[in-house]
């Protein structure tokens, strides 16, 4: 295209940039930090989840699958900071071991739940009509079912381990983001900008993917914060009813069930711990996923799924 | 009305259909055969002859053609049966159910209830002290709360009860229609366990109706007539900001149902979730899909009457 190109352009308008100056990612992310206080919490302890999945062998000085018959319900010591199991591990070390498949059934789970939520909302929006009718009768008919039951019925069908885990609650994320993403979809169809797009002749795909997915892409990352710390919960749950990762990985959930629950008052540790990492992160996630929704797209705030 | 009501039936029936049909696939096409599941056992190391594995699929019903499985399902759940239980010989999967249900339901309605009493007053408080110091102690509690999972509330009451009070779950469960205090006692702590998020969720939203409610013209205009805050308080504001939050938290239902299957295990309750649990232990697929079935069916006729019963309360939303 050696077309004379460049030759008309648009002056910038100095009442429009003078208005509102361009700011860099980086002077963005730094009135984040000092406006969000609690978002910047969320986001530092997520941050130090990340580094603690990433480095667990760094961290711990225990293998977490080693069997120690002589520290069976040990109380927390210098060698085993948060205690013995009742099959002589280290809670530490599987509590920071057990980070790895939370955030690995998080961030796996509700992307991949999320991204297929969007597209089956794009495509139910932008061709209408009784494709969108059927679609959205599939919808209504998931959400009919409660989100663990549906995760627990889908374990039972594929079996205990942790990639069902990721699939189960993907297929579980799909029907309630393709639902409010619809309705953002809705009313993005009816902006002009997308008339102007077809005007010039843009095609189904060119006005899915420039045009509608970008313009509700704050919301599609608001509901994946939130989804991850939902999915984060929903694992554990499965662990700790045995439906979810098989008993011998260090999975928070599945470190809970048994004797944690069982002889929770001749051995606190084994029961406080792995509960309070899942709490502590989970609010992380959910007040991260708040402060987000606030920088990224104001109209939202009061929504959101919790 | 009659128009909206005409459309959400219309709506209903197909919606009800895909309910079952997922269900149906996803218990009986994912799993591959349960005969040899059955036979097989979890290591797959049990010996069983050919002629075996014939006789059970065809005493299971498997070896028929999947639409003609499927559609003897949905007829016989129609006369009220829902198959008879693969681990419980010969039980009827719906004696079970028809014995497990009462419990669970009692143990939702329990919670919801502890919750609403508890949430309501705190989240009118909150919206009333708006960002005072009271506001984010509630604030706080409330987001605590829904970033609890419940089946670790239920652990730590456990624990609290059982170093304060000498308390344990019980083992034998006493029936209301027995002795309803003592079982009003043995359900107290799991419906509280089973309430904690829900309170949290219903504090939340008392509290954004609230402070919605509050900045309407009328609330202005009962104020300045003179009218006692008391008044306005009770009679204006919480009447209507209480419309969004009797329904968003009816269409919580379903969340408590799930969190059901876990307190019940924890406190062992001898409930449907508790039921739902062992059966998937044990691969007992029919008791599988009648229970799941009959909660999603449930949530499903629920919400439709919430929505029906918000559009009588609400005109507003009959025409969108």
């Amino acid at each position: 295209m050696a077309v004379n190109q460049g030759t008309v352009q648009a002056l910038p308008d100095p009442t429009i940039t003078g208005l509102r100056p361009k700011r860099t990612f980086l002077q963005q992310f730094v009135t984040f930090l000092k406006t969000k206080r609690l978002g910047t919490f969320g986001l530092f302890i997520a941050l130090t989840m990340v580094v603690a999945a990433v480095f667990a062998p760094q961290i711990t000085q225990n293998d977490p699958y080693v069997i120690v018959v002589d520290n069976i319900y040990d109380s927390p010591n210098s060698n085993y900071f948060f205690g013995g199991d009742h099959l002589g591990r280290d809670v530490f070390s599987r509590i920071i071991y057990g980070a790895r498949i939370s955030l690995v059934v998080g961030i796996f789970s509700s992307f991949i739940g999320c991204t297929i939520g969007m597209m089956v909302g794009v495509f139910s929006v932008h061709f209408g009509g009784r494709t969108d009718l059927i679609i959205q009768r599939f919808i209504d008919a998931m959400i009919a079912f409660p989100t663990l039951i549906l995760a627990i019925a889908i374990m039972a069908a594929l079996g205990a381990s942790v990639m069902n885990v990721i699939i189960a609650l993907s297929i579980v994320y799909v029907p309630s983001t393709a639902r409010i993403l619809r309705a953002q979809y809705l009313a993005i169809k009816e902006m002009d900008y997308v008339l102007a797009a077809r005007a010039v002749g843009a095609g189904s795909w060119r006005i899915m993917i420039k045009h509608m997915i970008p313009n509700a892409f704050a919301l599609y990352l608001v509901i994946v914060t939130f989804h991850l710390g939902g999915a984060i919960i929903a694992e554990a749950s499965l662990s700790f009813l045995g439906v979810g990762s098989p008993p011998d990985v260090p999975s928070w959930g599945g470190m809970l069930s048994g004797a944690a629950s069982q002889y929770v008052a001749l051995a606190p540790w084994l029961a406080v711990f792995p509960g309070a990492a899942i709490f502590v992160v989970v609010f992380s996630w959910n007040v991260l996923g708040d402060a987000l929704r606030d920088v990224l797209d104001p109209r939202l705030r009061g929504t959101g799924p919790s | 009305m009659r128009n909206y009501i005409t459309k959400r039936f219309v709506l209903f029936l197909p919606t009800l259909l895909i309910v079952t049909v997922v269900v149906f696939s996803i218990l009986r096409v994912i799993p591959g055969d349960p005969a040899l599941l059955i036979l097989g056992g979890e290591s797959g190391d049990d010996e069983f002859t050919e002629a075996q594995l014939q006789a059970l699929r065809h005493k299971l019903g498997t070896d028929r053609n999947i639409l003609v499985q499927y559609f003897s399902w949905i007829g016989n759940m129609l006369k009220g049966d829902f198959g008879t239980s693969y681990f419980y010989e010969g039980d009827q999967v719906i004696d079970d159910l028809k014995m497990r249900i009462p419990t669970t339901v009692q143990l939702a309605i329990m919670a919801l209830a502890l919750a609403t009493v508890m949430a309501v007053p705190l989240g009118v408080i909150s919206a009333l002290k708006q960002d005072t110091f009271t506001d984010y102690i509630t604030r706080i509690v409330s987001i605590t709360g829904i970033a609890t999972p419940n089946f670790w509330v239920a652990i730590m009451t456990i624990f609290f009860l059982v170093l304060f009070f000498n308390w344990a779950p019980p083992l034998a469960y006493v029936d209301p229609w027995e002795d309803p205090w003592v079982n009003f006692q043995q359900l107290i702590f799991p419906a509280l366990a089973l309430g904690t998020s829900n309170m949290a969720f219903i504090t939340r939203i008392t509290r954004s109706a609230m402070l919605e409610v509050l900045h309407e013209d009328y609330i202005r205009t009962a104020r300045s007539k003179g009218l006692t805050e008391k008044i306005v308080i009770f009679r204006h504001a919480l009447r209507n900001a209480l419309l969004p939050v009797v329904t968003l938290s009816g269409y919580e239902f379903g969340r408590l149902i799930s969190g059901t299957v876990i307190i019940e295990v924890i406190f062992l309750v001898p409930g449907m979730g508790r039921l739902l649990i062992t059966s998937i232990l044990h691969r007992d697929f029919p008791m599988i899909q009648a229970t799941i079935v009959l909660i999603a069916v449930v949530v499903l006729v629920l919400n439709l009457a919430l929505d029906l019963f918000y559009a009588w309360l609400n005109p507003r939303i009959r025409y969108t």
